[in-house]
């Protein structure tokens, strides 16, 4: 009876799932396979700030379209807030004003960038007015010394701008460049003073701010670059390796000296930057002409702002790896240290990747027990020592991560994401069954979980399997499904066979 | 492997997953749990309905009772200290006498008092018991096992594991300690586990670490043909035990004391699937059976007449 019962809700699962799923793909054209061109990203500011009970005034620099990404769709999301928007030769700008606020306020900026899939070469120009440089007193000579310096080695204004780039970034620069740059090696103040060094030569510049288009669940720094008109046309120039160009990637954001975000009646003022690509408007391109957008697309998980989008893309792949699980425990009848510590452990080897995942845990967990097995002497209550290989733990991460930074091992750092009480329970009820069970019994389930990490880690990575669950969410009903039906499994665990094989030698 | 599992399957044996799904689930019902996962509940519920259980000296509930529990210990004859929540024996230590101010267990280890105590203070914290929750530690008497398992024991108390499914026993086999297990029976520690004929009560051969074998490892003597004293009254034990905790699948531990007889030591309500292993039988074909003729069988002389008869060597290579 409970089986029938069992049955039947599977199957309206799976129908349910399966046939969302269909409808997705077959009447709204959902992509199966992630998609190859990323032309279009959605971008986005996140700025905070603590407002002190007066009027405040917000303003944010926003990015316009240019010869090689239009900018679409601006939104803004400030709720109480008022709003303006404005735009001069230099940058656009959005002004967020309210008479009253407290605490911690935050605004987001959101638009879609989408790439000129082939970008023309940058528009002929009229000549601008010569510039005039800010340098003045010391500072004039010092700029005059370094400029002399620089046009020693260039022929035109092209070479003169690589000269410069890399003079500015000199690994010992001299006391001209030290004396203007006033201790302040930023990205931001060598732009900008090569934008001054440039206007002593005569050569008409400014600096461009904006984002490297990349996807990537951290927050993404701000670059700069310079423009310089050469020969008819504001050409772009990289900044951070010298060269004529910049790479397509580059998208500007604003331009000329300054802050992105100014504030007036708060304190504390915060702006990151997040960028992903825009499946859904992908979509809608391939769509383009239908007059209308269903249900299905409008409350989707791309309608969520990017950073959340980007955690339930990790988050989605959860269950997936607790399926796996059950089928590494139920069906085959590996021995795990906790139900789902292999699931944690294989999201933190997202950061380190598997083989620096499998030796950082492993050392991680090798110290630990050496500790572990110290306290035992010690005679410690168990709440109380659990405390103490927490800590252990903590400082065990510590320790390695500058061992590792020393050495010059960038994935050393990322052990910091490891999931610390999971390691500390580890820990602990791998000594447990090493004392009462024997080593082998707790290296065999020690290495059971490390396997079952590393399949789920190959399962939860996999770009397509990403990409699948997080267009097509039902997918999960289906693995509810077969969970489900796993529950009522009852036939042989694979490793039973080999446990059993005895009975079928004498038994017979 | 799916020929291995079909002739699995054709011998009958029961896989953990059915075990769990099928029985576990289907006939222990979660609130009847705490019964038998707590040792003293078992104890008191035990004696409430006339069956002999090994004395309880004392019960340690709270870490300032532990300083004062030595007084209670200095007993000639040992004594055993276990979690009330354990499980697989984990936790349990048998201390065989006191020896210069030192505990002296069965396999001639000592203890310290402070070792004891802290032992003691683990058990309270909940480290060995199922859910890690705060535990009581039990003082009881040490069973003086009976001569019968002298030859086949190293150490430590062998004991009586009894598979009752319905009130009918199905299986049964003996746990005999080796020096791999320190004393313990458990199967998973590395003890011995022998099947027995359910008719006589005989031992059949034995299986360690999931191999045959025929001689114990380290005394050398055969393991089979030893016949159980007592075998009736263990049987009916095991059977009373089924109908007083109300759990359809269930497996008895019962030790054999030189004085007192057979001594109920605690029940299973996940007994282990080792014992197919023992007996060289699958469960399955036999737990069928009971859930055949159960209908038929009334009073508890009745299903043990129909184990006995069923479920023996003889009977065993018909059914």
């Amino acid at each position: 009876m409970s089986k029938r019962h069992l049955y039947i809700l599977t199957a309206v699962l799976a129908v349910l799932g399966l046939s969302l799923f269909l409808y997705k793909v077959r009447v709204l054209d959902m992509p199966l396979t992630p998609g190859q061109e990323r032309d279009v990203w959605t971008v986005e500011a996140r700025v905070t700030f603590e407002a002190k009970g007066e009027p405040v005034r917000l303003s944010l620099l926003l990015p316009r379209s240019n010869p090689r990404f239009t900018i679409l769709n601006d939104a803004f999301i400030s709720p109480g807030y008022g709003l303006s928007t404005s735009a001069d030769f230099w940058n656009r700008q959005a002004i967020w004003t309210i008479r009253q606020a407290r605490g911690l306020q935050t605004v987001y900026y959101r638009a879609e960038a989408r790439r000129l899939v082939r970008p023309g070469p940058p528009r002929k120009e009229k000549p601008p007015e010569p510039p005039q440089s800010n340098l003045e007193g010391p500072e004039l000579a010092a700029g005059r010394a370094l400029l002399q310096e620089v046009q020693r080695k260039s022929a035109d204004t092209e070479s003169l701008v690589l000269e410069l780039v890399k003079y500015l970034h000199l690994p010992q620069p001299d006391d001209n460049l030290k004396f203007l740059l006033k201790n302040r090696p930023d990205e931001a103040d060598r732009v900008e003073l090569a934008v001054e060094i440039l206007a002593l030569a005569g050569v008409p510049a400014y600096s461009v701010h904006g984002l490297r288009l990349r996807e990537s669940r951290e927050r993404l720094r701000i670059i700069h670059w310079l423009a310089v008109y050469d020969r008819d046309r504001w050409r772009p120039f990289d900044f951070a390796t010298p060269r004529a160009g910049v790479p397509p990637d580059y998208l500007p954001w604003w331009r000329g000296p300054g802050s992105v975000a100014r504030i007036r009646g708060g304190e504390r003022l915060q702006t990151t930057f997040s960028a992903s690509v825009d499946q859904e408007a992908s979509i809608r391109l391939e769509r383009e002409g239908r007059a209308y957008q269903p249900a299905l697309i409008r409350f989707s998980l791309f309608s969520l702002p990017i950073h959340t989008q980007q955690v339930y893309r990790v988050l989605l792949m959860v269950p997936v790896g607790a399926f796996l699980l059950v089928i590494l425990r139920n069906v085959i009848g590996l021995s795990t240290f906790g139900t789902f510590m292999p699931v944690l452990i294989a999201l933190a080897f997202r950061e380190t990747r598997l083989l620096h995942g499998i030796v950082l845990f492993s050392l991680l967990v090798g110290l630990g027990l050496l500790v572990r097995f110290y306290l035992e002497q010690l005679k410690l209550l168990l709440v109380p020592r659990l405390a103490a290989i927490l800590i252990v733990v903590v400082l065990l991460m510590v320790f390695v991560s500058i061992v590792m930074n020393r050495l010059g091992i960038q994935q050393g750092l990322s052990i910091a994401l490891f999931p610390m009480v999971i390691i500390t329970m580890t820990i602990e009820r791998m000594t447990i069954v090493w004392e009462e069970r024997g080593p082998g019994e707790a290296l065999k389930q020690g290495l059971g979980s490390l396997l079952a990490a590393a399949a789920t880690y190959t399962l939860i990575h996999n770009r397509q399997i990403q990409h699948l669950f997080f267009v097509f969410p039902e997918l999960l009903l289906i693995v509810l499904a077969a969970t489900l039906l796993l529950g009522r499994y009852t036939g042989y665990r694979l490793f039973e066979l080999y446990r059993f094989r005895a009975l079928l030698k004498g038994g017979s | 492997m799916f020929t291995l599992a079909a002739q699995l399957r054709a011998m009958g044996v029961l896989g953990i997953n059915a075990r769990n799904a099928d029985y576990t689930l289907a006939h222990n019902p979660r609130r009847l749990y705490p019964l038998v996962d707590d040792k003293f509940q078992t104890k008191q519920m035990a004696l409430k309905a006339g069956i002999p259980v090994p004395e309880l000296y004392g019960v340690v509930e709270r870490e300032v009772q532990v300083r004062g529990m030595h007084g209670i210990l200095e007993k000639p004859e040992g004594f055993v200290i276990k979690p009330a929540h354990g499980s697989g024996g984990d936790g349990v230590v048998v201390i065989a006498g006191l020896h210069r101010g030192r505990y002296r267990t069965i396999t001639g280890n000592f203890y310290t008092p402070p070792e004891l105590d802290h032992h003691v203070y683990n058990v309270l914290s909940g480290l060995y018991s199922l859910a890690g929750q705060p535990d009581q530690a039990l003082i009881e008497y040490r069973v003086q096992f009976d001569p019968v398992f002298d030859e086949v024991s190293y150490k430590g108390v062998p004991d009586i594991r009894v598979v009752v499914f319905l009130g009918v026993p199905v299986m049964a086999m003996v746990r005999l300690p080796t020096r791999m297990s320190e004393g313990k029976a458990n199967l998973h520690l590395g003890g011995l586990g022998a099947g027995i004929d359910l008719t006589t009560g005989t031992t059949l051969s034995a299986v360690c670490r999931n191999e045959r074998v025929e001689e114990h490892p380290d005394t050398g003597a055969c393991i089979s043909g030893l016949t159980i004293p007592q075998w009736e009254t263990i049987l009916d034990m095991a059977a009373a035990c089924c109908d007083l905790s109300g759990l359809g699948y269930l497996g008895v531990d019962i030790v054999l004391d030189k004085f007192r007889g057979p001594l109920l030591l605690e029940l299973n309500a996940r007994p282990g699937l080792g014992i197919q292993i023992a007996n060289g039988q699958g469960l399955l074909t036999r737990l069928h059976l009971v859930e055949q003729h159960r209908p038929a069988l009334t009073s508890r002389e009745e299903r043990i007449a129909f184990a006995r008869g069923r479920f023996g060597v003889k009977a065993g290579a018909a059914g």
